[in-house]
């Protein structure tokens, strides 16, 4: 059996050629239908890539020129730019490229999780057969472990994640947490909505033109208040992220203290978005009070971003075991045909001689004719244990073929049946 | 034949203090040969422990070296109960050298041989055993103290590393560490309250009133935690102030007197 892959994706296209080319689930789905006309076929379809798997018993190249038609043809117009950029891979290096790309070692961002569900979603809506299901199946395996037995998703890949993991690192739990929001930016807003999915409470969305702070809150389920009251949500606030356009300091020591002495010693996370900076850096040297600003949550991410460019050397490593097991496996197909004609062929003979001697078996009692036919079995077995594990080896060493071909001539496999 | 077992439980210490300086450089497996590492250990030493109170006639740990090896042996017994979780692992970094450290001057000190000199009474025995269980768990509150000051330290100073190798929040070190020098500070007055029962005038000496300054500066700071708010930074520092006292100066007192 042959694998094919052709696709295309960030490395290569920009994104105005992977658009043309994307689908979305539901568009797989029948995609890989369509492809899978006599063959197997997955299409895996994401921001960063469009790739459609296809195996059959046929030769690689055909796979191939059916798969590249497909992609010219979902890019129209835009065929003659996507043509170069299109990627062609067979059977091992095929395998190793979607390992990588569930481990999420192909990813813009190394290690980033929404890739396995992707890759398990495209199989899930692909038509597989024996080849494809095995391949992704080995695949999600692998995107499992490396992220299991690696940090490479551990550590947040952005400003408003790596806040998040701030705050955790800070108050551990955030479940119940209160965050204020000052400002009412993009950023202040996707940082806000990264604190509530680990399950802390905007508790005020505090910003200079009402109406903005309204809309805000209304979408992080908050309530809108005015920067007047920023000193008194410091008193029970947790989190505070910052991202007015404020010129100077929205929160200073000298306002903070009266609100900070009633904490009574609670730690205060100052998130500090804005350029220029909303929170005085003053407020650090004040016990509890710890203030990040922008340069410093992009420094965690860069060395967080680093950190996982080192451990995607390790998942990398698990990455080529998985793909070297699959090619075993894969190479095994070879000789499974010839493994069972063998087998096959044993069995006639054993059961043949045994019904030969029937005559003479028929007088033995049941308990005998039982044991007489477990002994042969075993003997067959026996037999033919050894042949079939070197038969196994000789596949994963790429010489599988020749021993099939040896076995069928040796037994005379086959032969009566040309007969 | 039973102090031959100090080797298997230094040993292992050593493995496990050895092991999580590797962890620091953020590799699962060598926080996991860590905590193996103190599991066999003090296994090792628990059986030195039984093997030295079965051959003993008395109480076995009467001697300061003896009381050391008790106390290394409560330390990473109460380090267990939250060191064998990932989050708290690092703490084995501030614990596992610490007991390596006083294991082998127990050992110097021939407190891990069998002695039959000393035949105290089980009072005396229940004292000892109470007093050096609350500062084992004091000693543990102030490796939790140290490793918030760490964290917050990193924090503080915006550390780009904070989040590769991650230490326990400070929050739960700061409740954690409280809560250990309560427990170790009420175990502390049970052997205080029991070493009365056979306390006599003239017995008054420099070790004891060290030992009743360091309840009462943790009696007065879990008071000032719980009426005045007393947490976080200054908190810690009493907590290794504390220490500090429990580490230098009260055996420093023992052996002056």
């Amino acid at each position: 059996m042959r694998l094919a892959l052709v696709g295309v994706s960030h490395r290569q296209a920009p994104v105005e050629l992977r658009e043309r080319v994307a689908v979305d689930p539901a568009g797989a789905t029948s995609l890989a239908r369509e492809l899978a006309d006599g063959c197997e076929a997955v299409v895996l379809s994401t921001c960063n890539r469009t790739e459609l798997y296809l195996a059959s018993d046929g030769t690689s190249d055909h796979l191939d020129e059916r798969a590249s038609r497909t992609l010219l043809a979902l890019a129209g117009n835009d065929g003659a730019a996507l043509a170069p950029v299109l990627y062609r891979l067979g059977d091992d290096s095929a395998a190793l490229h979607l390992f990588r790309v569930a481990a999420g070692l192909d990813s813009l961002v190394p290690g980033e999780g929404e890739i396995l569900g992707q890759v398990r979603d495209a199989f899930e809506g692909g038509s597989t057969g024996p080849l494809l299901d095995r391949l992704f199946r080995q695949a999600l395996h692998a995107g499992r472990r490396a992220r299991v037995e690696t940090a490479i998703g551990e550590s947040p890949a952005s400003v408003p994640a790596a806040a998040a993991a701030l705050a955790q690192q800070v108050f551990g739990d955030l479940a119940g947490r209160r965050i204020v929001l000052v400002g009412a930016g993009k950023m202040s807003e996707l940082t806000a909505r990264n604190l509530r999915s680990r399950g802390a409470l905007i508790e005020a969305v505090a910003n200079r033109t009402a109406a903005h702070g309204e809309e805000l809150a209304a979408r992080v389920e908050s309530r809108a208040a005015g920067l007047e009251e920023i000193p008194a949500l410091l008193a029970t606030a947790d989190v505070v992220v910052t991202s007015t356009s404020a010129p100077g300091f929205v929160v200073e020591p000298a306002s903070a203290a009266a609100a900070l002495r009633g904490r009574r010693g609670r730690p205060l996370l100052f998130v500090d978005l804005a350029v220029p900076r909303d929170v005085d850096p003053a407020l650090a040297t004040i016990d509890g009070c710890f203030v990040y600003d922008i340069d410093d949550l992009e420094a965690v991410v860069e060395a967080s971003l680093a950190g996982r460019r080192v451990e995607a050397v390790r998942a990398e490593q698990i990455v080529a075991v998985e793909a070297e097991r699959f090619r075993e496996w894969q190479a095994s197909l070879a000789v499974v045909p010839a493994i069972a004609s063998l087998h096959a062929h044993a069995e006639e003979i054993r059961s043949g001689e045994l019904a030969k001697a029937e005559g003479r078996l028929g007088r033995l009692p049941e308990s005998e004719r039982r044991l007489v036919e477990s002994v042969t079995s075993q003997i067959v077995a026996k037999i033919l244990h050894l042949p079939t594990v070197r038969m196994k080896e000789a596949a994963a060493g790429a010489d599988g073929v020749v021993y099939a071909d040896v076995v069928r001539h040796l037994f005379g496999l086959g032969e009566e049946e040309q007969s | 034949m039973a102090e031959l077992l100090v080797w298997p439980a230094l040993l292992a210490y050593g493995e496990a203090a050895v092991a999580y300086a590797g962890s620091l450089r953020g590799t699962g497996a060598s926080a996991r040969l860590g905590i193996w590492g103190v599991r066999i250990g003090w296994l090792a030493q628990t059986a030195l422990l039984i093997a030295q109170a079965l051959d003993s006639d008395g109480f076995p740990w009467g001697t300061w070296a003896g009381a050391l090896n008790l106390f290394v042996w409560l330390v990473v017994g109460a380090y267990l109960i939250w060191g064998c979780t990932p989050r708290y692992r690092l703490l084995g970094l501030l614990v596992m050298p610490f007991a390596v450290a006083l294991l082998v001057v127990a050992w110097a000190g021939g407190g891990t041989g069998v002695s039959t000199q000393d035949s105290a009474g089980w009072l005396l025995a229940l004292h000892v055993g109470l007093m050096l269980a609350g500062f084992a768990g004091l000693t543990l509150g102030a490796g939790l103290a140290g490793l918030y000051l760490w964290q917050e330290r990193r924090l503080k100073r915006r550390d780009t590393g904070v989040l590769r190798l991650r230490l326990p929040p400070l929050e739960a070190l700061d409740r954690l560490s409280a809560r250990t020098a309560l427990i170790s500070l009420g175990v502390l007055s049970a052997g205080i309250v029991v070493g009365l029962g056979s306390f006599q005038q003239g017995d008054f000496d420099l070790p004891m009133a060290v030992t009743l300054a360091i309840w009462a500066l943790y009696a007065v700071g879990l008071l000032l935690r719980h009426e005045k708010g007393l947490q976080g930074r200054r908190f810690a520092v009493l907590l290794v102030a504390g220490f500090a006292l429990v580490a230098i100066v009260l055996p420093l007192t023992h052996f002056a007197s």
